[in-house]
């Protein structure tokens, strides 16, 4: 492998809780500080972050905290969770045309104990929520489900159908000790029996585990890896898709309201770029702050066909033993929502060969954020 | 009884809510190419001109999508039903049905809908009506 090429080096990251009980620039330093150590690297030789444009730790907190003498890269991805995968995008832009050297990307929040996003709106963040609040939609669940809606009656889906999503989640969850629901595995009546958010739409266990915790990566060439002795894994392809017409929240204005185009697009650069198509994926992270946004994204990136997604599922593919593993730490529903960066980690350790649920052979990992995403591969 | 989160009033939606005073659904038209647009935006992305005109939506329009809407705590306390509405002019605007009961054994996918305005504490909103209802 060209030795340019960018690499994530080191994972680290903190418990995943309820209540972290510390702040979270402790938290975003302690999983920084596990990553620069898990690479070889010390401190003193990184000089990028990349981190949210929602993150609460700025960049020179960070740096005074974990001992980084300077920085000579800095940037922030768009959007909330949509962009957990332009990070590494980011990192590897800056590291393949030398404007880094060893990029350290970051994300940690206390999104439980303190600000929950899943919580009701009190003023208008921006002038798009406008064409939202007024009328009530006024949480993530709502603004969502406006979507899922018209996917559960164009394919005749009911509740049940996410909830089996949910099932292999939790399965995947309850054999990994990093999982908020380590040995808590639920039958579908639990699902079933869980109360509504959005009824009939989205029950309690259709949504993201929301979780106090830390996620940090560091990312820097191939060569400086292998001189540091870290176990790499190589960074195939990396995207992020933005259309005119689409918003983050309120992807009402595409034509059809029954797809992810944004995924679809994605998924094509991705292959491309990686010179793979979906059959050689082996492994595959995908986002989800509710279960049915898993549906639209394995349409959306050719596992399954249009409307196929809940046959895809109910036929054993994403679970244990299945062709597509998907999800395997238990996803954001089973390990905790850490904005998507656990999964991340979740790749990479599927690739190193250490995951708590490792499938074997595995060489080649999507990693989506929906709208960003990475292919990892040996 | 239903309240409201009040819009924020900006340059560029301004005119949206000024028209909802006046009972009247405007659709932001480009005033050189004709293109309408919604939600607005303060320029052309078809010609580049920031002549933005509006005309006057004739209301009907076909429910894409509904939920029901509800939060113990929240100005839904009493449910609501949200839907996001093509109409016939081809933009798409989020809304709400009144006049229909807040149930889950209904279809409402594809019904056809006709706009109205709702004054809920000063805050005047379109609000939709299945076709053919009485008001």
């Amino acid at each position: 492998m060209n030795g340019t090429r960018a690499v994530i080096a080191g994972i680290g990251h903190t418990e995943f809780s309820q209540n972290s009980g510390r702040s979270t620039l402790q938290l975003a330093a302690e999983a920084s500080r596990d990553a620069i150590r898990d690479a070889g690297f010390s401190p003193t030789e990184v000089d990028g972050t990349v981190t949210f444009s929602m993150d609460t730790n700025d960049e020179l907190a960070l740096i005074r905290t974990i001992g980084v003498p300077m920085l000579r890269f800095c940037a922030r991805t768009r959007g909330g969770g949509g962009g957990a995968s332009a990070t590494v995008q980011l990192a590897a832009a800056a590291v393949e045309s030398g404007q880094a050297d060893a990029v350290l990307v970051y994300r940690a929040f206390n999104e439980r104990s303190a600000h929950r996003f899943g919580q009701p709106v009190q003023a208008n963040p921006d002038p798009a929520w406008n064409w939202a609040s007024p009328f009530s939609l006024n949480t993530p669940a709502k603004v969502y489900s406006l979507t899922f809606q018209r996917y559960m009656y164009e394919f005749g889906l009911t509740n049940e159908d996410f909830g089996r999503y949910t099932v292999v989640a939790r399965d995947w969850a309850s054999t990994n000790p990093n999982a908020q629901f380590y040995e808590r595995p639920i039958t579908l009546e639990d699902h079933q029996d869980s109360r509504w958010i959005v009824e009939p739409i989205l029950r309690k266990l259709d949504c993201c585990l929301e979780s106090d915790g830390g996620v940090a990566l560091l990312i820097t060439s191939a060569k400086r890896a292998a001189d540091h002795g870290a176990d790499a894994v190589p960074i195939l392809a990396s995207s992020a898709i933005q259309l005119e017409g689409g918003h983050e929240m309120f992807a009402y204005y595409h034509e059809d309201l029954c797809e992810y185009p944004e995924g679809r697009v994605l998924g094509q650069q991705l292959y491309n770029r990686a010179g793979i198509t979906a059959d050689d994926i082996d492994v595959a992270m995908i986002y989800e702050n509710f279960s049915p946004i898993v549906f639209l994204q394995l349409e959306a990136f050719g596992f399954c066909g249009r409307g196929e997604a809940s046959d895809f599922i109910k036929d054993g593919h994403i679970g244990r033993g299945g062709s597509l593993p998907v999800n395997t730490n238990g996803g954001l529903l089973g390990e905790g929502y850490i904005h998507g960066m656990n999964n991340i980690v979740e790749g990479v350790r599927q690739l190193r060969g250490t995951s708590a649920n490792q499938i074997s052979g595995a060489e080649h990992v999507l990693v989506s954020a929906g709208r960003s995403g990475i292919i990892l591969g040996r | 009884m239903t309240t409201v989160r009040p819009p924020i009033f900006d340059f560029d939606d301004a005119f949206f809510w000024e028209g909802a005073r006046e009972h009247k659904l405007l659709i932001q038209r480009c005033g050189d190419c004709g293109i309408l647009r919604h939600p607005p935006t303060p320029l052309c992305a078809t010609c580049g001109s920031t002549n933005n005109q509006a005309t006057e939506s004739s209301g009907d329009g076909t429910i894409l999508t509904w939920i029901i809407s509800q939060h113990p705590t929240e100005p839904d306390a009493e449910p609501r039903i949200v839907i996001l509405v093509q109409l016939d002019e081809g933009t798409r605007i989020v809304s709400n049905l009144i006049d229909v009961e807040p149930t889950h054994d209904q279809t409402l996918n594809d019904k056809r809908v006709v706009v109205c305005f709702v004054d809920y504490d000063g805050t005047i909103l379109p609000q939709f009506r299945l076709a053919g209802s009485q008001p």
